[in-house]
């Protein structure tokens, strides 16, 4: 650009000759620039680093599924027996989150009902997605008659009020970890089948297209090595996300009293009773589970986020 | 359209069935009976009234079609905490009451939720668009009742504002609301957001462009219908997070709605309470879902192109 | 000739996440009256962006016209106000974009997308705006004017919904349409008919056309001139004939190869060997280097200036200097 902002004619005359000539070389080297293709979930990696409110919410669950693991270990006190000489203390040095009315130091009994919360969250999101991966795929792969009988069967019981089916489900069961769990997935894998049958069907016409279009051995490489990945992407974004839907029911189904009982502690269940404790003054009762609720559930969302337009095919350059 | 109408219509009425009978299934498979093997000593009366109404001798069939008629007459017989109430009277006295918290617990939400999103959408990667969608993730991150109890914390207890229990005057209404619609504003935010985003690059938004129409007729006419149709579709699950949501809101607000008396039923294991209002709940939420659809229909005039039904 | 249009030096940018994308950079040309100037070149190469920017349409953020001025009616698109801008959307130039079910809006009626325009720029009556529509969809071959008014676009084939495009650009009877791609979403007889179409309307309004297209058929058929663009320049630019049967430039000379033979009706660009340029860090020199078999050490290096090889036939490469001998002459063959 600045040569030619001198006079045309002058700055011509001045190329060397030399330089005039013809090069010899190789068209195809041209093709190399193009950008290397990454690996579907590098490529998504890339991206999602990118993204520092999503890296800065897996961090955080990262170091919150550590601690949930080991901090309770670690911690002195014990998560049901307190000292009654230390009913509701606010926090100190030696309690950091301060104590309950019954003495028990609230520190540690958030890492226990971390560990309560996350698991709940987790296991239900993971059956979810087995069984959505079973309905879901059998519905997708079979496609005809199969497939949308199975689908009327969803239509119908997708109308069904999610948290309703729960509460009924926990009156009648009883509440305890293992039933709260059930029935968070009863009702839960249907929005996780019809993603995964979605996903199997564009891998079917994918598959179709492939094999007249390919020799029939790579076909199946093809798929397993770009169009699988692909397709996971959507899935991993759903199990991301129903994660923090199954910690805020957990919460709700506490504040019901279906939730976690004594003298186990969940995060929600440590929420409700420090519903009361607030208006007597004792706010670290309700404050510390509250924020780590809504701290954890802000850190699956972002994430989520932060994935959904990771894997967006419709982003990829 | 009267075919899809009719067959949204019969997919209605399976989930009714279904709510309906896994109700009655649930209820019947509590260890003993669930009408009388209370620890609570139910009094002769109300227990006679049980029967009378259950039939609770009969066969376990002729009780579901007597369940199954007591839905279609609407009349879900006698509570066993107040023995002088039915369920149908707690039915008539909290529901016009959570419907109020219900209605301007939505309309807020719609108003607020689509204002954000648009203007977030208008001012992409803007301040007004980063600001807005941090706090739509808080809002959505946040449960209801914790929102509910800080609320009533700092504007009713420190500041002294507000009132903070009941639903006696417009004063009393602004902390449930608040506390109800933050998540659903949060959703509606986020969702008119992406698709407007999405609806402002299409073709025929260009087009509307090129013709020389003013920004706000583009954005108002053009593009903010197409933009809200997904707002549509999931308006039935919001209701839904709403209703469940007044079960914990009217609690904590002592609110003398529909969802106190279910939460109260639930910790007193008043059965038929619990499974009247269930069914009530749901057929309600049911039909919200099939009359979103319809007025989906309505304002999408190819949806007589969505031979399978939407999704 | 009188001159409806005239490009000096244009210049746009994007801002994007990656870097700077210098999507045109100095690109000039004129448009008589009444004729139809086709701008062609490979995906990428800054068409639409040229033509957007006629209209003030380039998305801002990211997108701006950095440097270079539109000349319009005596007038300077660039330095206009939006306010006067949208007065001259729709009623001075209008604009018809690729793909025909995705110009219209879904969710409302033809008749109220094809009068909108006209009740936007004209005090007229609803009344005659509606006679107005329809006497365009007449125009452009819409049979049952009456009934097709009140209908959603889904209900309209394909082939249709572009000509209620086209009647829409129309009505308010611009002086200068640009198309772009009009006819590549369509199949190939449907095509045929809407440059058809294009013709004879032109001769019907005496409008002018810039034609954005990858089709060299469509250009053969109907263009007066065409300007070549590559990597946001415009590499050559002349007379149909003279770009048909004289190319200069290897881009367009490589354009022409790749299409089997020119009277063929659906001669489709194929690409060339090689990747366009990297638009974030364009090459200092030729951006054709890369994929020019007749690539000199200068090309890399310096970009060349334009050559007149007469009033109307430009072209902008280093063969054309006298010291590129020994390519030049492999080109004569
Ligand atoms: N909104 C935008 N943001 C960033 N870059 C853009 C934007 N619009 C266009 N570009 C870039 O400008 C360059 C030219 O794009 P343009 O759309 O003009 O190409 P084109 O010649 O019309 O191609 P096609 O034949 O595919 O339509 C491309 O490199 C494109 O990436
Ligand atoms: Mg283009």
């Amino acid at each position: 650009m600045e040569r030619l902002n001198r006079p045309i004619e002058t700055a011509v005359q001045q190329i060397p000759d030399e330089w005039f000539q013809p090069i010899e070389k190789d068209l195809n080297k041209a093709e190399e620039v193009s950008r290397p293709s990454l690996s579907f979930y590098k490529d998504a990696w890339i991206r999602l680093k990118k993204n520092r409110l999503a890296v800065t919410g897996l961090f955080f669950l990262i170091v919150l599924i550590l601690a949930a693991i080991f901090a309770p270990i670690l911690s002195p006190y014990s998560i049901s027996e307190g000292a009654l000489r230390n009913q509701n203390l606010a926090p100190t040095a030696a309690h950091w989150f301060g104590t309950d009315s019954l003495g028990r130091d609230v520190f540690t009994r958030l890492w226990y009902g971390a560990r309560v919360s996350l698991f709940v969250g987790i296991a239900a999101a993971l059956i979810d997605f087995f069984i959505g991966i079973i309905y879901g795929g059998i519905a997708g792969y079979k496609g005809g008659r199969i497939d949308s009988t199975m689908m009327r069967i969803i239509e119908v019981l997708y109308g069904l009020p999610h948290l309703l089916v729960v509460i009924l489900l926990l009156v009648v069961m009883g509440p305890s970890l293992f039933t709260i769990i059930i029935a968070l997935t009863i009702t839960g894998w249907i929005g996780m089948a019809r993603i995964v049958r979605g996903q199997v069907m564009q891998l079917r016409n994918y598959e179709y297209v492939l094999a007249s279009k390919t020799l029939g051995a790579s076909t199946a490489r093809i798929i397993r090595r770009n169009l699988l990945p692909n397709t996971m992407g959507p899935i991993i974004v759903q199990i991301t996300l129903t994660v923090p839907s199954a910690i805020f029911a957990e919460a709700f189904l506490s504040f019901l009293g279906l939730g976690i009982q004594a003298p186990n502690a969940s995060w929600g269940s440590m929420a409700n009773d420090g519903l009361s404790a607030i208006l007597s003054g004792d706010w670290w009762l309700l404050f510390f589970p509250a924020l780590f609720i809504s701290l954890t559930m802000f850190a699956f969302n972002v994430l989520g986020d932060g994935l959904r337009d990771a894997f967006d095919p419709k982003l990829r350059r | 359209m009267a075919i899809y109408l009719i067959r949204r219509f019969l997919i209605m009425i399976a989930t009714i069935f279904v709510i309906a009978t896994m109700t009655f299934i649930l209820m019947h498979s509590i260890p003993g009976n669930p009408f009388t093997t209370q620890d609570r000593s139910t009094s002769e009366a109300v227990q006679e009234n049980l029967n009378a109404h259950y039939h609770l001798d009969e066969p376990m069939l002729t009780q579901y079609g007597i369940w199954l008629k007591s839905l279609v007459t609407f009349d879900f017989g006698p509570s066993i905490k107040q023995p002088t109430e039915t369920v149908n009277d707690l039915l008539s006295r909290g529901f016009p009451i959570s419907a109020e918290l219900g209605m301007w617990t939505i309309m807020i939400a719609l108003l607020s939720g689509i204002t954000l999103g648009v203007l977030a959408a208008l001012k992409h990667n803007g301040m007004i668009d980063y600001i807005a969608m941090t706090l739509a993730v808080l809002g959505i991150s946040v449960p209801n009742f914790i929102l509910a109890t800080l609320l009533i914390q700092q504007l009713a207890v420190n500041l002294q504002l507000l009132p903070a229990a009941t639903w006696s005057s417009p004063m009393h209404m602004i902390m449930p609301i608040i506390a109800l619609a933050t998540g659903p504003t949060a959703i509606i935010a986020r969702l008119t957001r992406s698709s407007m985003l999405e609806v402002l690059t299409q073709d025929y938004i260009k087009t509307a462009r090129a013709k020389g129409l003013s920004p706000a007729k583009i954005v108002i006419k053009h593009a903010l219908r197409n933009a809200l149709m997904p707002v549509v579709t999931i308006l039935g699950t919001l209701v839904a997070a709403i209703l469940t949501g007044t079960f914990v809101i009217e609690r904590i607000f002592a609110i003398p709605g529909m969802g106190k008396y279910f939460v109260e039923s639930i910790n007193n294991r008043d059965y038929p309470v619990i499974m009247g209002t269930t069914v009530f709940y749901s057929a309600f939420l049911i039909f919200m879902l099939f009359l979103v659809d319809i007025v989906y229909s309505i304002l999408d005039p190819r949806i007589k192109l969505h031979k399978k039904g939407g999704s | 000739m009188e001159k409806i249009l005239e490009i000096e030096d244009l210049h746009v940018h994007f801002t994007t996440y990656g870097g700077t994308v210098q999507a045109v950079r100095g690109v000039s040309l004129y448009l008589n009256k009444g004729e139809t100037l086709a701008i062609v070149g490979e995906s990428g190469s800054g068409k639409s962006v040229t033509s957007n920017s006629i209209m003030q349409l380039i998305p801002s953020p990211p997108g701006k016209i950095v440097k270079g001025s539109i000349q319009f009616k005596g007038r300077d698109l660039v330095q206009t106000s939006k306010k006067e801008m949208r007065a001259i959307r729709g009623v001075d130039i209008s604009m018809i974009f690729q793909d025909p079910m995705t110009a219209l809006n879904p969710t409302l009626t033809v008749g109220d997308q094809l009068t909108e325009g006209l009740k936007q720029h004209t005090s007229i009556s609803a009344d005659s705006a509606k006679q107005k529509a329809m006497d365009m969809l007449r125009l452009v071959g819409i049979a049952e004017p009456d009934n097709r008014f009140k209908q959603y676009p889904h209900q309209f084939s394909g082939g249709m919904r572009q000509r209620i495009v086209i009647a829409m650009a129309l009505i308010c009877e611009p002086d200068l349409l640009i198309a772009d791609e009009p006819t590549t979403a369509l199949d190939v007889t449907i095509q045929a008919q809407i440059m058809e179409l294009f013709s004879e309307i032109q001769e019907k309004t005496g409008v002018s056309i810039i034609l954005v297209t990858h089709d060299l058929g469509v250009v053969a058929r109907v263009a007066d001139r065409v300007a070549v663009m590559y990597g946001g320049k415009i590499v050559e630019t002349g007379d149909k004939d003279a770009i048909f049967y004289n190319p200069q430039h290897p881009y367009t000379i490589g354009l022409l190869h790749s299409v089997p033979r020119l009277d063929m009706q659906e001669a489709v660009l194929q690409p060339i060997d090689g990747t366009p340029p990297d638009l974030f860090a364009p090459p200092q020199g030729c951006p054709f280097t890369a994929r020019c078999a007749h690539a000199m050490q200068v090309c890399a290096n310096v970009y060349p200036p334009a050559t007149n090889l007469s009033a109307s036939h430009q072209v902008e490469c280093w063969l054309q200097d006298a010291r590129a001998t020994r390519a030049a002459s492999l080109m004569k063959r």
